[in-house]
């Protein structure tokens, strides 16, 4: 069976783009030979700074004769409709026709098509052209005297050569004949862009890895990644230092290189006096090298470990000097900056936020840092914070986004915080809160469990989400703009991780008072129209005028966000905490699925009034799940179920509800009065229980009900003849429904 | 190259450096034209880049752009930073298939041997909000420091660019601090000279470098600056209006007066930022103000002869 090489040689391919775009041309070659009916044993691909490659195996070397029953007209049926079949069809009369027999509608025509299948090299040159011209690369450009003309080619950067080869393994190929843009498919390629710049021809993959291995390209990117990696560590070994392993810049820097060189530079000591994790960054983010640890101390090194593109002629000592100069260049700028921060206190930077807006019309950083304050200190005493210590931790949380440092490197922002805190003397939990109130960031980050880092932490995502909620802006779909998915699972999890009990819906609701509060200035009673209306009122010298300014300025004085819910949007404030609480229920639904609960008992649970105590919830849904597990649980839902049903039918029947108590009196089988009395019995029993939040006991006393339910759907007739006798019936049933939702809506469980 | 005295070689000369690249681009075909003779914040803004790369005629051009940001003005403090710098820039048209090789071969020719030092064309996409232009390219990394800018221009002033135009931009300093392997630009030798006869360039700029950083930062008169700001709106609307041939539009006959204009305006906002005093949000709204007057410059020139009427 034949085999297919592509090669893509062009300019340098940016690095994050390098793994998508492999993976783009094999699906999508493999995928159009599968559509014109060329399978294929397997296929692979590679990228390196300069080409695509792709190696498919195994494709047969013609596709399949297809055939084809087309049906066509009935027999006797108009010209037109005979022509438009013979047209349709490629047929020349309808004796090419067959005719085929049906008693019931009348005998039709039908057209045999048989279409011989192509040589696959031809389908093949087909394929390549336009794949070429609708690759999805995320930007792509247009480059020299044809880019001129409408309809250029576009790639990633300028594509100068391409090898397209087909046939057995045991054969000289044969190149697969098509042009893009004036390049011609062939079977010639070059080697490193330094070391081996000569072009060599190539048949199939083997020799053309090999070759190119020869020209030295290491074609498979995660053999240049092992070769960094092993190279890497070996060499920081050998000096008795440590790797500090970096997945997403091995990506990177293997993407950068053809012939992975791994040299070893030094900088100089005085350098340490920096965060580490500030060096880490500089030489990083701006040099793309790799830093080291010392065993001995476990902190960094004054080391640095590159990757070079070629064996240079003198070892790598200029490319060793050459980086060491920009990094030492780059330290000097980062310790100038650390330095520099050092100066200012903290709370000295606070006045410039009142001039940076944080959202247009959430306002001033100035105004977000207040809010956070506000609730942060609302929050500390709920989880056993020193409300002091929160306020200071909330006021300078956000201080550090204006260093010199967090500038240059956000990802840092926090991290900074927490050690200039350090440097001017801050409480340790204050200092560490600082760093800690944008955990947890994902699934895997650490959460803190400091209190006051917690309460900084829940008053930053909380103001962020009721913030966002209040101006409706929230996630749809995959749009999630300001990560606020993310702000609510990092409640959840600091909520659950460190079992925190409080109520969440008081907290959202009061998150927005000085965001509607704002809003109300804003909008509805500018404080600057007052004025305008007083001016009006003075010049005019109406008396009416004046009283109303001074009626709206009074309202405006009056009035502190901070403190209460603006004035008759207390509806609006519910509205919203009750929007967001739902969010919350969404999320933590998500949370719990992962970890395998099941996500229609967080419904039950959440469908019952007042539910905003996460800990609570997920405690109440644990008992549950286990009391579901027991046949008196499987026993209580059916009969619930059942119970729901028929009263749903006669609720429905009657165009009525059948609330209340039912009459003592009017019972009339033993069944009957049991039912009444375990509901009695279970209903105090439960509603005690979780009042103690024991909700096994309140699963156990539920259990109780189970006999009676049935003995009851056993013996009696719900509808029964006298009308009395039947409403009784059924608000004996509603009081089933109504006893267990002391635990969960049943209805809820699938 | 053993024929070029001392004093002109690369490796000991800022000047020489300049030179060099001169001769090269030139024995490629380039125009060799002299800096323009106005306020810029780049080679681009010189309008043998920013119209040249506007319509369908060839256009091959080298040149030096001394370029001015006000805000990287550090008093003569810091060894890198400079308020006022130079840029070779070259700028190709349509960009030739054998670009790259070209530019290589340029390195080599001011002392940067390929097979000593590793060369390596890194991921930067251009894109100037002010000028209303983007396109896709690298900087050019020697053994870890940026030494080029290297661009494929998509669209310059909002025009699409008919053919594509490829442009290089060489730092001088930093590629000069390179060769010369010097860590403070004020030590740079300029004139190649030994001794007495020794010009450095803090003794051409040091004191350029302290008088403007003070003027940029603290005492440029911000109030004549936005007042300046307006004219050159102004002017550039007024002279791009007048300019058309006719009521057709067909034809435009100021296109490059106007666009001095746009420079001058696009200065002036550099110097205000500098002083602090555009707060955020008006920050954007000069950055658009000025890229509409620049692609109204770019709809003009594309009227004119040499845009390829």
């Amino acid at each position: 069976m034949p085999d297919l090489l592509l090669e893509l040689f062009s300019e340098e391919i940016p690095a994050r783009m390098q793994a998508k775009a492999a993976d783009d041309l094999r699906k999508m070659v493999t995928d159009k030979l599968v559509a014109e009916g060329l399978v294929y044993d397997g296929a692979k691909s590679f990228a390196t700074p300069r080409r695509l490659a792709l190696t498919i195996h195994g494709l047969p070397a013609r596709q399949p004769d297809l055939k084809d029953e087309r049906k066509g007209p009935k027999v006797g049926a108009p010209d037109a409709a005979v022509q438009g079949f013979l047209k349709a069809t490629g047929l020349k009369s309808l004796d090419e026709a067959t005719i085929q027999k049906d008693p019931k509608k009348g005998d039709f025509y039908v057209a045999l098509i048989e279409k011989a299948g192509r040589p696959a090299i031809d389908v093949i040159a087909e394929i390549i052209p336009v794949i070429i011209r609708t690759f999805p690369w995320p930007k792509a450009m247009r480059w020299g005297e044809l880019s001129a003309k409408p309809g250029a080619l576009q790639w990633v950067r300028p594509l100068h050569s391409i090898v397209a080869t087909f046939g057995m393994e045991t054969e000289e190929p044969d190149v697969v004949a098509f042009d893009v843009a004036g390049i011609k498919a062939g079977q010639v390629t070059r080697g490193h862009r330094f070391m081996a710049p000569a072009e060599f021809s190539v048949r199939r993959f083997e020799d053309y890895e090999a070759k190119l291995f020869d020209a030295k390209v290491v074609l498979d990117p995660q053999r240049r990644k092992d070769i960094i990696l092993a190279d890497a560590k070996e060499l920081a070994f050998a000096q008795g230092f440590e790797l500090i392993e970096d997945q997403g810049l091995l990506d990177e820097v293997s993407g950068l290189v053809e012939w992975p060189v791994v040299l070893m530079g030094s900088f100089d000591e005085s350098f340490l006096s920096i965060p580490g994790e500030v060096i880490r960054a500089t030489i990083r983010n701006n040099q793309k090298c790799f830093v080291v640890n010392d065993p001995k101390t476990g902190k960094l090194a004054n080391r640095f470990i590159l990757v070079a593109n070629i064996e240079a002629s003198d070892g790598g000592a200029a490319i060793v000097a050459g980086n060491e100069r920009v990094i030492r260049a780059r330290l000097s700028d980062a310790k100038f900056f650390y330095e520099t921060d050092l100066k200012t206190k903290l709370e000295d930077r606070l006045p410039k936020f009142d001039g940076i807006v944080f959202h247009e019309k959430l306002g001033t950083q100035a105004e977000r840092i207040a809010r956070i304050e506000r609730l942060a200190t609302e929050i500390a005493p709920l989880v056993g914070a020193d409300v002091e210590k929160t306020r200071r931790a909330a006021c300078l949380a956000k201080t550090d986004l204006l260093t010199e440092v967090v500038g240059e490197f956000p990802e840092v922002q926090g991290l900074m915080g927490k050690y200039y805190a350090f440097a001017q003397g801050e409480d340790l939990s204050v200092a560490q809160a600082i760093e800690d109130h944008y955990k947890p960031q994902g699934p895997n980050d650490r959460v803190p469990t400091d209190p006051v880092a917690i309460a900084v932490a829940l008053a930053d995502k909380i103001d962020t989400l009721a913030g966002f909620w209040a101006i409706d802006e929230k996630p749809t779909g995959s749009k999630d703009p300001y990560a606020l998915r993310r702000a609510a699972l990092g409640v959840i999890k600091l909520v659950l991780e460190n079992s925190l009990r409080f109520k969440l819906f008081p907290i959202s609701y009061s998150a927005g008072f000085p965001i509607f509060g704002r809003m109300y200035f804003a909008e509805a009673l500018a404080p600057t129209e007052a004025r305008e209306v007083r001016d009006i009122g003075e010049r005019v010298g109406s008396e009416e005028l004046l009283r109303y300014a001074e009626r709206r300025e009074g309202a405006v004085k009056a009035f502190d966000p901070n403190e209460m819910m603006v004035p008759t949007w207390e509806s609006i404030g519910e509205d919203n905490a009750h929007s967001l609480l739902s969010f919350f229920a969404d999320r933590l639904k998500v949370q719990l699925r992962e970890q395998g609960a099941r996500h229609d008992l967080v419904d039950a649970v959440f469908a019952l009034e007042g539910q905003d105590d996460l800990l609570m919830i997920v405690r109440r849904v644990e008992a549950l799940g286990k009391f579901l597990d027991t046949d008196d649980g499987k026993n209580l839902l059916a009969g619930t179920k059942r119970a729901s049903n028929i009263l749903a039918i006669e609720e429905k029947k009657d165009k009525r509800t059948f609330d209340g108590a039912p009459d003592a009196l009017l019972f009339v089988a033993d069944e009957e009065k049991q039912l009444a009395r375990a509901i009695d019995e279970v209903k105090r029993e439960a509603a005690d229980a979780v009042a103690r939040e024991n909700f096994e006991a309140a699963m156990t006393a539920m259990a109780k009900l189970r006999p009676a339910v049935d003995a009851f759907f056993d013996k009696v007739k719900v509808n029964d003849d006298d009308a009395k006798v039947r409403e009784n019936r059924l608000k004996l049933l509603n009081e089933i429904r109504a006893a267990t939702r002391a635990v969960a809506d049943f209805s809820k469980i699938q | 190259m053993d024929s070029t005295p001392l004093h002109m070689r690369p490796e000991r000369s800022f000047q020489g450096l300049i030179l060099t690249l001169q001769r090269y681009w030139a024995d490629h075909g380039c125009v060799i034209l002299q800096p323009y003779d106005m306020e810029v914040g780049a080679g681009t803004f010189h309008p043998a880049t920013t119209l040249r790369a506007l319509g369908p005629k060839r256009w091959n051009a080298a040149y030096v752009q001394p370029s001015r940001r006000p805000k990287d003005g550090r008093y003569g403090e810091n060894p890198n930073r400079l308020q006022h710098y130079y840029q070779f820039q070259v700028i190709l048209k349509p960009s030739p298939p054998d670009i790259q090789e070209l530019y290589l071969k340029s390195l080599a020719a001011i002392g940067v041997d390929a097979a000593l030092h590793d060369i390596r064309f890194v991921e930067d996409d251009w894109e100037s909000p002010t000028l209303g232009a983007w396109g896709l390219g690298w900087e050019c990394w020697c053994d870890g420091m940026e030494v080029s800018q290297f661009t494929y221009f998509q669209q310059v002033a909002g025009v699409e660019c008919a053919p594509v135009a490829g442009e290089l931009t060489y730092g001088l300093e930093r590629l000069a601090m390179y060769v010369q392997g010097v860590e403070n630009v004020y030590d740079l030798n300029f004139n190649g000279r030994e001794g007495a006869d020794k010009v450095t360039y803090g003794d051409v700029f040091l004191q350029a470098e302290q008088e403007y950083s003070r003027h940029n930062f603290e005492h440029a008169d911000t109030a004549m600056l936005f007042e300046q700001f307006k004219m050159a709106e102004g002017a550039c609307r007024k002279y791009l209006e007048a300019g058309w041939d006719g009521d057709k539009k067909e034809r435009h006959l100021m296109a490059l007066p106007a666009y001095d204009q746009c420079i001058k305006a696009s200065h002036v906002f550099n110097l205000l930022d500098a002083r602090g005093v555009i707060s955020v949000t008006e920050r954007q709204s000069y950055i658009l103000r000025v890229r509409e007057l620049a692609k109204a410059c770019g709809e003009a020139w594309i009227h004119t002869e040499a845009g390829g009427v």
